[in-house]
C-alpha cells in the first residue's frame, strides 16, 4: 500500500514534469511575417515579449515593403508589412485586409556646425526649394529670414536622400507633394522618385553617413534612427503655421488629429491641420489574408492574437523605441475589421479567437 | 611488365585482362562529366532567357527607345517611365575611368616584378597582389566610403577642383556643385583598385612568357631596360595585355556593392566626374527589393540586367578572343 502510493506519486510527478513542457510546446505557435524594415526593431521586441506572454513566437523578415507585398500575395508568409497603404483595388484583388500598428515620423537632419539640435527652422516653401535644388547655400535670404537669431555658417547646401526604395521616401515625398504643387506634378510621391538634386545612399544609416561626412548637408531620416544616433534635427512649420519640434507630443497630436474612419485605415496623416502637429508622420501597416489557406488558419488566428496582445500591452515598448502608438479607438476598429473580414473556408469568422 | 603490374596491385587478384573502355563504370563517369559540362551551358542559357523574359514587358513597352532614354521615374502613376541610358552611361564611364587609372599602375607593377625586382621581393609582392584580388568587394565599399570618399572630397575636389575646372576646353568635366564626395570619380577610383590585381597579374604572366632570347638579343645590341620593354616585351605581348585589361573591365562593369557605396546613386545624367551617378548593378541592388512582382518597374530592372549581361558578355568574349593565343 505504502509502496503503491509512492509509485503512484512518482508516476504523477513524472507525468506532470513530462506534461508541462509538452503543454507549453503545444501552445507555442510560430507565425511568420515579412515586409517593411521601418517597424522591424519594434516587431522583434514585441515578438520577444509576446512569446513569454501568450506563447506566440514571431519570425519577422524585414525584406522591404515591396517584398512583403509579394510574399503575402503568394501566401508564403502569414502576414505582410508595408509602410505605404495599398490602394483598395489592389487589396481586393489580393484578398488582403490592411490595418495599422504604430506610427513613425520622418525628420530632417542637417549638419550645420554651430547650430544647436532643433534650432534651425524650416518652412514648407524652403524645404521644397531645397529639394528642388533652388537653394544652394545656407546663407540664402529665405533661410535667414526665419532664422534671424541663428548664426548659420555660409556653407554650400547639399541634399541626401534614400536611394533604395523605401517607405520613408514614400512618406517624405508625399509630404513634398502636399506642400508643393510643382513637386506633385514633377517628381511626385513614391518609394523611390527621380530626385532633382543630391546624393543617394542606402538606408537611414547611409543617409546619416552622408550628412555626418559633409557639413552643409540636409537629408530626411526616420525619427527613431535620428534619436538613437543623435542626429541633429530641425523644426518645421506645420500647416497651422506653427514651428514644431520633432518630439513625441507633436507626433501624438498627429495620431489624434488623423481621421481613422476611412476605408482600409488608409488615414491621411501627412501635413494635417493642428497647432502642435508634426507634419511628416505616417502609420505602418500589416497585410493579413482575408481568406487564409486551410493549413494556415491557426497561424492567421495567432497573428491576430499577436497584434491584439501588442495593442493591449505593447504601447510602452513602442514609445521606448520612438514609435507612436495608435489611439485606443483605432485598436477597437482594427479588431472589428478582423471579426468582419477574416474568414475561414466555411465563411466562419476567425476573430475573436475562442 | 606483368610483374610490375602485379607488384603495383599487391593483394588484388591478377586477372591479366585489361578492362575494356566502354564498360558500365566508364559510361556512367562519361555521362556525369558530360552532364556537368552541359549544366554550365544550361545555367548560362537559363539566366539569359530568364533575364530576357523578365525584361520583355519593358522592351515591348519602350522598344529600342529603352536604350537611349534617360528617363527613370519609378513613381507608380501616369509619369512612370524607364530608360537605360543613365545607368548604362554610368556603368561604362566609371569602368573606363577605372581602366584609365588602373592600367598605368598595373603596368608599373608588372614591369617591376618581371624586370626590376630582386628575387627576394618578387614573391611577397606577387602574393600581395593576389591577396588584393581576394578581398571581398564589400570591404572595398566600406573602405571607399569611410576613407576614400572624405579624401576625394577634402584633398582632391576642394583642393584642386577650381583649378581643374579652370582648364580650357575640358574644365567642365571637373566643375560640380556636388560636395558630398560620393561621385563618379570616387567610384572609378575604388573600381581601379579592385581591378588592379587582375590586370597586373595578367600582365606579369604574359611579360614572363616573352622568350628570353629576344630580350637578350636586344640587351646584346645595347638596348636599355626601358627600350627592351618598349621595343620587345610590349610589342610581343600587346594583344594579351589588351586581353587582360578587358578582363579587368569585365569585372568593373558588374561590380555592385563597392560602387553602390561610393557613387551617390543619382538617376541623373552626370555633367562632371564629381557628380553623383549610378550604374546598372547599383540601380538593381537598390530598387529590386521594393519592386512589386510583375510590375513594369521590375521588368525594367530585368531589362537592365539583360543589358549588363550583354555588355559584360561582349567584353569578356573580346578578352578571351584576344588572349586565345597566349593562355592555352
Amino acid at each position: 500500500m505504502n509502496r503503491r502510493t509512492l509509485l503512484l506519486g512518482t508516476g504523477a510527478a513524472l507525468g506532470a514534469s513530462l506534461a508541462l513542457p509538452h503543454r507549453a510546446f503545444a501552445q507555442q505557435a510560430t507565425i511568420t511575417g515579412a515586409g517593411a524594415t521601418f517597424p522591424r526593431p519594434l516587431y522583434e521586441r514585441w515578438a520577444q515579449e509576446a512569446q513569454q506572454a501568450i506563447g506566440v513566437s514571431l519570425n519577422y523578415q524585414s525584406i522591404g515593403s515591396g517584398g512583403g507585398i509579394n510574399q503575402i500575395t503568394a501566401r508564403t508568409v502569414d502576414f505582410g508589412a508595408s509602410d505605404a497603404p495599398l490602394p483598395t483595388a489592389q487589396l481586393a484583388e489580393r484578398n488582403l485586409l490592411q490595418f495599422p500598428t504604430v506610427m513613425g515620423s520622418v525628420v530632417l537632419s542637417a549638419n550645420l556646425p554651430g547650430v544647436a539640435d532643433n534650432a534651425l527652422r524650416l518652412t514648407p516653401e524652403i524645404i521644397a526649394d531645397i529639394f528642388f535644388g533652388r537653394i544652394t547655400r545656407w546663407n540664402d535670404p529665405r533661410i535667414a529670414e526665419v532664422n534671424r537669431e541663428l548664426r548659420i555658417p555660409n556653407l554650400p547646401l547639399s541634399v541626401a536622400y534614400r536611394a533604395d526604395g523605401s517607405g520613408t521616401t514614400w512618406v517624405f515625398t508625399t509630404y513634398l507633394s502636399r506642400i508643393s504643387n510643382e513637386w506633385r506634378d514633377g517628381p511626385g510621391a513614391g518609394t523611390s522618385v527621380r530626385w532633382p538634386v543630391g546624393n543617394g545612399a542606402r538606408g537611414n544609416e547611409g543617409v546619416s553617413n552622408i550628412i555626418r561626412n559633409t557639413p552643409g548637408t540636409i537629408g530626411y531620416i526616420e525619427n527613431a534612427y535620428a534619436v538613437v544616433n543623435r542626429m541633429p534635427t530641425t523644426q518645421i512649420r506645420n500647416k497651422s503655421g506653427n514651428f514644431v519640434r520633432p518630439e513625441p507630443p507633436a507626433f501624438q497630436a498627429t495620431a489624434a488629429a488623423a481621421d481613422w474612419t476611412v476605408p482600409n485605415f488608409a488615414a491621411d496623416t501627412i501635413d494635417l491641420n493642428g497647432a502642435t502637429v508634426w507634419p511628416i508622420t505616417s502609420p505602418t501597416y500589416i497585410l493579413l489574408p482575408t481568406n487564409p489557406p486551410a493549413d494556415r488558419l491557426a497561424a492567421s488566428r495567432n497573428t491576430m492574437r499577436f497584434f491584439d496582445w501588442a495593442f493591449r500591452n505593447g504601447s510602452q515598448t513602442a514609445q521606448r523605441l520612438e514609435y507612436i502608438p495608435l489611439p485606443a479607438n483605432v485598436h477597437d476598429a482594427v479588431r472589428a475589421a478582423w471579426a468582419q473580414n477574416v474568414r475561414g473556408p466555411g465563411r466562419e469568422a476567425l476573430w475573436p479567437v475562442a | 611488365m606483368q610483374q610490375t603490374v602485379a607488384a603495383g596491385a599487391a593483394g588484388l587478384p591478377v586477372s591479366g585482362q585489361r578492362r575494356k573502355p566502354g564498360s558500365l563504370g566508364d559510361r556512367i563517369f562519361e555521362a556525369l562529366c558530360t552532364g556537368a559540362g552541359i549544366l554550365v551551358l544550361l545555367t548560362l542559357g537559363g539566366i539569359i532567357v530568364t533575364l530576357f523574359i523578365g525584361g520583355l514587358p519593358a522592351f515591348e513597352r519602350y522598344g529600342v527607345q529603352f536604350l537611349w532614354s534617360d528617363a527613370w521615374n519609378p513613381v507608380e502613376d501616369h509619369r512612370e517611365e524607364y530608360g537605360a541610358l543613365i545607368a548604362v552611361f554610368g556603368t561604362v564611364v566609371s569602368s573606363i575611368l577605372a581602366i584609365i587609372f588602373a592600367v598605368p599602375v598595373a603596368f608599373g607593377i608588372a614591369f617591376f616584378l618581371t624586370e626590376l625586382a630582386p628575387d627576394w621581393l618578387k614573391r611577397p609582392v606577387g602574393i600581395a597582389i593576389e591577396l588584393l584580388a581576394a578581398v571581398p568587394s564589400i570591404i572595398y565599399g566600406m573602405w571607399g566610403l569611410f576613407v576614400l570618399v572624405p579624401f576625394v572630397q577634402m584633398h582632391i575636389q576642394l583642393a584642386f577642383g577650381e583649378q581643374l575646372a579652370a582648364i580650357p576646353l575640358i574644365g567642365f568635366i571637373f566643375e560640380s556643385n556636388n560636395f558630398a564626395g560620393t561621385s563618379l570619380f570616387s567610384a572609378s577610383l575604388v573600381l581601379a583598385i579592385m581591378i588592379l590585381p587582375f590586370i597586373a597579374a595578367t600582365m606579369r604572366d604574359v611579360f614572363e612568357q616573352v622568350p628570353p632570347v629576344y630580350k637578350e638579343s636586344a640587351y646584346g645590341v645595347g638596348a636599355t631596360r626601358w627600350e627592351v620593354v618598349r621595343g620587345v616585351v610590349i610589342p610581343y605581348t600587346r594583344i594579351s595585355v589588351v586581353g587582360g585589361i578587358m578582363l579587368g573591365l569585365g569585372r568593373a562593369l558588374g561590380e555592385t556593392m563597392a560602387v553602390t557605396f561610393v557613387i551617390g546613386n543619382a538617376n541623373r545624367m552626370p555633367e562632371s566626374v564629381f557628380d553623383a551617378s549610378t550604374t546598372i548593378a547599383s540601380v538593381i541592388a537598390m530598387e529590386f527589393p521594393e519592386s512589386l512582382a510583375g510590375s513594369l518597374k521590375q521588368s525594367a530592372l530585368f531589362a537592365l540586367g539583360f543589358l549588363l549581361f550583354v555588355i559584360s558578355f561582349v567584353v569578356l568574349a573580346t578578352s578571351r578572343w584576344l588572349l586565345r593565343s597566349r593562355l592555352k
